[in-house]
């Protein structure tokens, strides 16, 4: 079995590690780097709770091997807030109550910047068809949706432009 | 889940590549997309002692048209499919299938010869490359060679590759005017394989009848099946509710289901019926020009 030196720079700081061929690259940042914001959901592909940004697009981290990653750029949820100030996305999930047990939280977030980063102003169908990979068994898709509305919205500076309905429910959320 | 324990290679010429698979014979698996292989290494269903990893490999992830076909190279991935203008505006059955395979994340991994090469029946490009008339460029130690889709898939997880193989290019004509496709799937959910899938691409004379047609089955038998007498009945005839619905019949007629959690053999051979009349349907609106692009 072979290992290998790798250079793996996540979110923004760069990694050298000795892995072993058959480790996983969820493995590598979770074990290795302990970052372990991204999740470990099905181990086979489906639920997206593992999802980081490889290059800007999303990946399943439990479905590469960290050697493969080796010169790759990698974010995780825990480069997503700057400076003691949340993401956009972070905020929305915050403010449109997009998570319960938070569990798909990270992987759903890391769709949804990628999403963001690739198209501003998103219609529902498309959000919707962003995140179909990444499942939610608690929140409900409605407020992650929401969420990523939301800060869409902030991302484009135009937040005021939010449904009446999205304000009510963040006044009940606040209550 | 872990895998079994391997060495890994990662090439940086299609050549060293060869003659890696070569040197270890059966042994070695060629790691693409990995979105199938990975899985199948964590639960072990294949314990390979060596991945050729091709990924480092420069200048294999392109689409693209030239000298009358489309182009599609061993590292180009689903997702490139889908954002691709020259495949939305004028290969909708590729674009159709591609929408529809496992989820967005997968398929930025995900790449297209690998979806053929891997031979697995539930697996959507095949049966869209048949209908298609697609050629694969398969290269191996001691030379390349090209194979027609219809000629590739042998059986269950088998096609025509050697052990020191791969399928560097997917080859596809590029469709004559008043030409259309469509492909028509239906999965339990997101992600999952197909119950069943009918990919149609056909072509109509400028006087309205169908010159050509291509029709595929997707994971009802142990291989895509052509379904070569419905194509041969639509030739030379209009493309009405009549002639669809025979074609759709002789199409279901082709399956070779065999029951399991997806549904009956029974179920499955209508279901191939049903969603070969809405594939031509679709394709011959495409074909007319009623419209250009994926619905939905």
């Amino acid at each position: 079995m072979s290992t290998h030196t790798i250079k793996v720079t996540v979110n923004g700081q760069a990694h050298s590690a000795e892995v072993e061929s058959r480790l996983l690259l969820v493995h590598h940042i979770r074990d290795t780097l302990r970052l372990t914001g991204t999740h470990i959901g099905c181990d086979t592909s489906h639920c997206g709770a593992c999802t980081v940004l490889l290059d800007d697009y999303p990946v399943k981290s439990c479905t590469m091997f960290a050697v493969q990653a080796d010169g790759h750029a990698i974010r995780t949820v825990e480069g997503l807030e700057q400076g003691g100030a949340l993401h956009p996305v972070q905020a929305g999930f915050k403010e449109e109550h997009g998570l319960q047990c938070g569990y798909c939280t990270p992987g759903m977030m890391m769709t949804a910047t990628a999403l963001l980063e690739h198209n501003t102003n998103p219609t529902e169908a498309e959000i919707r068809q962003a995140i179909s990979g990444n499942l939610c068994r608690c929140t409900g898709y409605v407020n992650i949706v929401k969420a990523i509305q939301h800060a869409a919205g902030a991302m484009r500076g135009v937040s005021a432009a939010l449904p009446a309905s999205s304000a009510a429910a963040k006044t009940t959320a606040t209550a | 889940m872990i895998p079994s324990r391997f060495d890994y290679v990662a090439p940086s010429t299609l050549d060293d590549a060869v003659t890696l698979l070569r040197e270890h014979g059966g042994e070695a698996k060629v790691l693409s997309g990995g979105q199938s292989l990975i899985p199948m290494l964590k639960l072990r269903l294949a314990s390979p002692t060596v991945l050729v990893d091709i990924n480092r490999i420069p200048g294999l992830d392109y689409v693209e048209e030239r000298d009358g076909a489309l182009h599609i190279g061993a590292l180009a991935r689903e997702a490139e499919l889908e954002r691709s203008q020259v495949v939305r505006s004028r290969y909708p059955l590729l674009a159709d299938t591609a929408h529809v395979i496992a989820d967005p994340i997968v398929r930025n991994s995900a790449t297209i010869c690998g979806n053929v090469a891997h031979g697995d029946p539930g697996n959507d490009h095949p049966a869209t490359m048949i209908a298609l008339g697609a050629k694969f460029v398969i290269r191996g130690a001691s030379g390349t060679r090209t194979v027609a889709a219809r000629d590739f898939f042998v059986g269950l997880f088998t096609t025509v590759l050697e052990p020191d193989e791969i399928v560097t290019e997917i080859v596809i004509p590029s469709p004559p005017p008043r030409s259309g496709g469509a492909y028509q799937k239906l999965e339990r959910k997101v992600g999952d394989f197909a119950t069943a899938a009918v990919a149609a691409q056909l072509t109509l004379d400028a006087s309205g009848p169908c010159q050509r047609a291509g029709i595929a089955l997707t994971n009802v038998g142990a291989t895509p099946i052509r379904a070569a007498s419905a194509e041969a009945y639509l030739v030379g005839k209009p493309l009405d509710a009549t002639t669809i619905g025979e074609a759709a019949t002789m199409a279901a007629s082709a399956a070779e289901p065999v029951a399991d959690r997806r549904g009956s053999e029974e179920y499955k051979r209508d279901l191939v019926r049903v969603l070969a009349a809405r594939a031509l349907q679709t394709a011959a609106r495409r074909a007319r020009g009623e419209t250009g692009t994926r619905e939905g």
